[in-house]
């Protein structure tokens, strides 16, 4: 196995649990099953009991590797130097199981969506464009940007909401930028973080040559999920790309009120997503849009940025829905974090993150109390002429 | 036969009850050397009813019980030797009051260090509690139920002298409450002025009933902390001039290392004390007067305050202190256990020579770690060494420097702390037979079934 | 083996005993000063073996190119007469050992030596640097060693500096643009004192800055503020170099307060004094120092070394003075942030 010379050590102390100010647990699967074992130290001292033939592949052992929301939590609070490595551990162990073939039934399912339709709602690829019907978005021809949009954009309802607001916020700030519709395909960051290296690296090749015939230097993305995998792992396989999350390109242009903004009163807090946040350090982009809207009060939540609480959609939980469930499920605990700062607006920068916290304020009842928007969304409230 | 798994689902819900073999694994030992032992049942429940029908049900039943906080003892205590039910506290992490006048908090049984430090540095920021060095999750309860120490033990004593009251599910299941809130709303005193009972409880590693409910003292929280580092290369001298720090009654904390590496540290002994104030004026008297007191050491040249960089003073002043448990790592292995006995400050020298000898003995990176307890009235010492989990001969050599650092202090007059299984054994027959019959009539009346975290002070 | 090269002569007919009577440890007058020195000279003991507290000052004071602090150093460690606790002088000798684990960078003809000063990794970024960037060494191995004077062992260096200057020999260097003024004052002061052969040209990076500064005069913005220089005790072996202080100041646009404590007169930042002596003559010194700043109203206390920015950046933030490494100083006037925070 990847990284099998860092098993063993692990101490076990559980920094890797916990907030930087220890102010509560922040390792999602840990906060709702609350066994040691579903804990990042739990995982080290279980993968290197499996690889020591100690415990076998069980439905249990699959829950605890699947259920890992590759938050990076773990990674940002463990004291130890090989911190960093620590989701790549979790990973190269599923990975081990993928090529076994002893994988939760979901995950399975999960892949062989990807695989036979390249995303995992089984639609068909020329639906892919869809949400962009009825907006000024264009098709990709040479811009300056590519607007990659990715699998939950595409064909979940509500992220379809995001993806309007997304192209038509962009549009309206003058950003040169076109999208690939039906011939967009899945990034695979999901694919690579539920193990299944070489179908990833297969959609990332696919992509990798696709973007380079077309001549695209700069994406942008609309998921911290597909920005994370052009930037950390698509330049190893030789997809050497600028990308940008859209809050990165929209943020100075708020900022410097190049797009006039109306006063929208509302209380606002952000829920950072990891693949924005930890993964990839930006925690101040979304924040400088949100602090540019006049009449609009930004809350902070204890838990945030490098403490930020994960919705439990990273890792695949998203489509697998392995860290589900139940009263104490990551994103209702998360809701609950967000309604108890008082604001009205829980405000987020990743489809998948808008999706999980959604079904959770149903289920914990705050229809009215609370909404989950992104914060594209927020802005088109306050655009003062509409597009 | 009964299912006991369905029992306890029954009490803590199904989602809290474990009998694979993931968790067995994981129960079965901690982070240090013991032998592992498989618990047959993991719960995790969420109130103190949960926990008074676990006893109930394992009394019934003759199951061994083994209440576990974050188990960071490192020494097995929490290692279910006959197997049976390891209860995992930790679901149980309310912070249920502060008593802001009377300076003391209630918590529940599986609330962390951690939590509760980030409680009051949001809510309290004028009170505190003394943080051990132990990994942030180590619980409240557990930590003085083994008598840790923590960043208030040279002012205070260990942290179990901090307990302010109890409340303990007995092994017959039935809950009691310990101290003056046994007839007051006020947690205020463990005993005085009644008959202390906590005795009965801490130190005794859960073998007589499981701590539901713990009141801690807090103390006054200064506005600025600082950290001063005096370095001597005569360890015989360690104990006068810890004398004469205590005296100043100015510092909060006296820890003291030696350890071969890093190269700063090499050679020397390292008396680390932290200062507090409220004000600069404050801090630089406090200052003034623990660097004057070791002053006649300073012009003897047997010892000086270096001088601390700004990069190393967040470490030190981290609390707790990660670079602690990242000792567990240094030479890549994972791997870090110490002995740990209580002994007197005037056996320091002889202490650190022998971890000395002991680390190259058995070939161990090693550190020489020490509390001072009270006013001098006497210290921690461990003898710490670091191993490579990959390396079993490298682990038995560790184990052997440990049991020999172990027996060493006690024959030098220490007294074991959070002792092994083994060190147990020692300290029972070394025991005064008087004192060993009382404790064994305590156990025997208090858990007549010998269910709790069996082996543990057990008399033959 | 090396030895000191001192003409007791220079002592014996000197007209003014400056090395002692200008010592702002010890009182002597002219004579006495005088007499002092030839008996230190002569091998025998001298109240100043004891009373000495290594500011490095006399060797500045001395006009007659003899060592007068290297003299009172050997004639310690010959006597066992120690300054510092032995557990100090031990803890900076190990830190100071070579371990295999110097970093380099790209090494040019002209190079940066950091010594074995991390702080000044972060420092030397931005275009005054440009010029030779990243042509860089730093570690144990390029480490001066002259530290050592503070702890009365001259014997330490004398096995270490070789081996440093070696080191600079075996990568070919011509130029060594030394960045703490301790690392100039070996090379162009205690080397040549005890006959050690110097295979390059070292530049004190006072100089180097002063040259840059003319380079990018176009850019330069005068800062008009008004500062006080700390000067370190390592700058009395390079008192050749203290003229650029002024010299630099005076083209970035800052004043340089007049007060009592600098020049000849400079205090120190009184760390090593309280390592070796405690509270009260470090606390002294300090406070000394830092009241004399304020009552100038410096705005800025402007550093040459970072250990002593190090030890006295709060202390002097607490009095509103605002800490600032010098080239951090020469960063700003031509528009460059300062690399560490000015509180």
């Amino acid at each position: 196995m990847k990284y099998e010379d860092i098993v063993h050590r692990c101490f076990r102390c559980g920094y890797c649990k916990f907030t930087g100010d220890y102010i509560d647990f922040n390792c999602p699967s840990y906060r709702k099953f609350f066994f040691e074992s579903y804990s990042p130290g739990g995982r080290m001292w279980l993968i290197r009991a499996w690889l020591n033939d100690e415990i076998k592949n069980s439905d249990r052992f699959q829950e605890i590797l699947f259920s890992c929301a590759t938050c990076a939590n773990c990674m940002e609070h463990c004291v130890f130097t090989f911190s960093d490595d620590l989701v790549n551990v979790f990973l190269a162990a599923r990975e081990e199981m993928v090529n076994q073939g002893i994988i939760p039934p979901a995950v399975r399912d999960y892949l062989k969506n990807i695989n036979i339709s390249g995303n995992p709602y089984k639609e068909p690829a020329d639906e892919r464009g869809k949400w962009a019907e009825g907006t000024s978005v264009e098709t990709y021809d040479g811009q300056d940007y590519l607007l990659y949009i990715g699998c939950v954009g595409s064909y979940d309802e509500r992220a379809k909401k995001i993806a309007r607001a997304v192209g038509d916020l962009l549009a309206h700030a003058g950003i040169s930028f076109g999208i690939l519709g039906d011939r967009e395909t899945c990034d695979g960051n999901e694919v690579r973080a539920l193990g299944e290296m070489g179908l990833f690296q297969f959609l990332a090749e696919q992509n990798i040559s696709l973007f380079k015939d077309l001549g695209i230097q700069r994406i942008i993305t609309m998921d911290p999920h597909a920005f994370n995998a052009f930037k950390k792992d698509y330049p190893g396989l030789g997809g050497t790309f600028e990308a940008y999350h859209y809050t990165q390109i929209l943020a100075p242009v708020v900022a410097s009120s190049k797009i006039p903004l109306k006063d929208y009163r509302a209380k606002v807090t952000f829920h950072d997503p990891c693949y924005l946040g930890r993964h990839n350090g930006e925690y101040e982009a979304p924040r400088k849009i949100l602090h540019a809207i006049p009449g609009l009060e930004v809350i902070e939540m204890d838990q945030s940025k490098e403490n930020a609480f994960c919705c439990g959609g990273g890792g695949g939980n998203f489509f697998t829905d392995i860290l589900g469930g139940g009263d104490e499920s990551p994103n209702r605990i998360r809701v609950r974090q967000a309604h108890s700062t008082g604001a009205n607006i829980v405000a987020v920068a990743c489809p998948q993150c808008a999706k999980m916290l959604d079904d959770a304020i149903k289920l914990e009842e705050l229809d009215d109390k609370l909404e989950v928007l992104d914060v594209a969304e927020i802005v088109m409230r306050a655009l003062d002429q509409p597009t | 036969m009964i299912d006991i798994a369905s029992q306890l689902a029954h009490i803590v819900g199904e989602r809290f009850v474990s009998n694979n073999p993931e968790e067995a694994f994981f129960y079965a030992r901690d982070p240090g050397l013991m032998p592992a032992h498989k618990p047959d049942y993991v719960v995790v429940p969420k109130t103190a009813s949960e926990i008074q029908e676990i006893l109930r049900l394992a009394s019934r039943e003759r199951i061994p019980v083994v209440p576990m906080g974050a188990g960071m003892s490192l020494t097995g205590l929490v290692i279910p030797l006959r197997g049976g039910i390891v209860i995992d506290m930790k679901r149980m992490n309310r912070i249920l009051e502060v008593n802001e006048k009377a300076r003391y908090v209630i918590v529940e049984g599986g609330t962390s260090h951690g939590a509760l430090k980030a409680y009051l540095d949001k809510h309290c920021p004028r009170l505190r509690h003394s943080i051990p060095d132990s990994p942030a999750t180590a619980t409240v309860a557990a930590n003085v139920m083994i008598h840790g120490q923590g960043r208030l033990t040279q002012q205070y004593g260990f942290n179990s002298d901090m307990v302010s009251g109890l409340e303990v599910v007995l092994p017959s299941g039935e809950i009691c409450t310990i101290g003056s809130c046994a007839l007051s709303p006020y947690w205020f005193s463990k005993g005085a002025p009644l008959p202390d009972l906590t005795g009965l409880f801490l130190g005794w590693f859960g073998a007589t009933g499981i701590i539901t409910k713990v009141a801690l003292k807090l103390y006054p929280r200064k506005k600025m902390r600082d950290v001063e580092i005096f370095v001597t290369d005569r360890d015989d001298l360690v104990p006068d001039m810890v004398y004469e720090l205590t005296h100043t009654e100015m510092v909060e904390d006296i820890n003291i290392f030696a350890q071969p590496m890093p190269m700063i540290f090499k050679d020397n002994h390292h008396i680390t004390l932290f200062i507090t104030g409220d004000t600069d004026e404050e801090l630089e008297f406090k200052r003034k007067m623990v660097w004057n007191c070791l002053d006649g050491f300073i012009k003897s040249k047997d010892g000086g305050f270096m001088s601390v960089p700004p990069v190393m003073k967040p470490t030190l002043l981290d609390m707790p202190q990660r670079s602690v448990s990242r000792f567990a790592d240094v030479k890549k292995g994972g791997g870090f256990e110490y002995s740990g006995p209580i002994i007197p400050v005037e056996t320091y020298p002889a202490c650190t020579r022998k971890v000395m000898e002991l680390g190259s003995k058995y070939d161990l990176a090693y550190s020489a770690m020490a509390r001072v307890i009270g006013r001098n009235h006497a210290m921690m010492f461990g003898f710490a060494f670091t191993f490579n989990r990959a390396d079993p001969q490298m682990m038995e050599r560790t184990r052997k420097a440990l049991e020999e650092g172990g027996e060493f202090a006690l024959a030098a007059g220490g007294v074991f702390w959070k002792p092994t299984i083994d060190e147990q054994r020692l300290a029972l027959e070394k025991m005064d037979a008087t004192t060993r019959d009382l404790m064994k009539m305590i156990k025997e009346n208090l858990d007549p079934l010998g269910i709790m975290n069996p082996g543990n002070w057990e008399v033959v | 083996m090396y030895t000191l090269q001192f003409d007791i002569n220079h002592c014996k007919t000197c007209p003014t005993g400056d090395c002692l009577v200008k010592c702002q440890f010890m009182s002597l007058d002219k004579t006495e000063a005088i007499k002092e020195m030839i008996k230190i000279a002569e091998g025998k003991d001298s109240p100043v073996l004891h009373d000495c507290v290594t500011c490095y000052g006399c060797e500045e004071y001395c006009k007659r190119g003899n060592h007068p602090f290297y003299l009172i150093t050997e004639q310690r460690q010959a006597k066992g007469i120690l300054t510092a606790p032995r557990a100090i002088t031990r803890q900076w000798i190990n830190i100071g050992e070579p371990r295999g684990k110097a970093r380099l960078g790209q090494v040019k003809g002209k190079v940066l030596s950091f010594g074995f000063m991390p702080e000044l990794l972060q420092l030397v970024r931005g275009r005054l640097f440009e010029d030779v960037m990243p042509s860089y060494v730093f570690g144990q191995e390029f480490f001066c060693n002259v530290v050592y004077i503070h702890f009365s062992n001259t014997s330490i260096i004398k096995e270490r500096l070789p081996q440093v200057l070696e080191n600079f020999r075996k990568l070919g260097v011509k130029e060594v643009v030394c960045m703490h003024d301790e690392c100039y004052g070996a090379f162009a002061s205690l080397a040549p004192a005890y006959g050690m052969e110097v295979p390059f040209r070292p530049i004190h990076y006072f100089e180097y800055l002063y040259g840059r500064l003319h380079d990018l005069a176009k850019e330069l913005r005068p800062l008009r503020i008004k500062a006080a220089y700390q000067r370190p005790c390592s700058s009395r072996l390079s008192h050749d170099t203290h003229h650029f202080v002024r010299d630099i100041l005076s083209i970035i646009g800052v004043e340089l307060v007049e007060r009592a404590y600098q020049d000849e007169n400079a205090l120190c930042c009184g760390d090593i004094l309280g390592m070796n002596y405690g509270y009260e003559l470090k606390n002294d010194v300090q406070s000394r120092n830092l009241d004399d700043m304020a009552e100038h109203d410096a705005e800025y206390c402007v550093f040459n070394c970072s250990a002593c920015q190090n030890v006295l950046a709060t202390k002097v933030a607490k009095r509103g003075i605002k800490p600032i490494h010098m080239i951090d100083l020469c960063k700003m006037a031509i528009g460059e942030k300062p690399s560490m925070e000015v509180s």
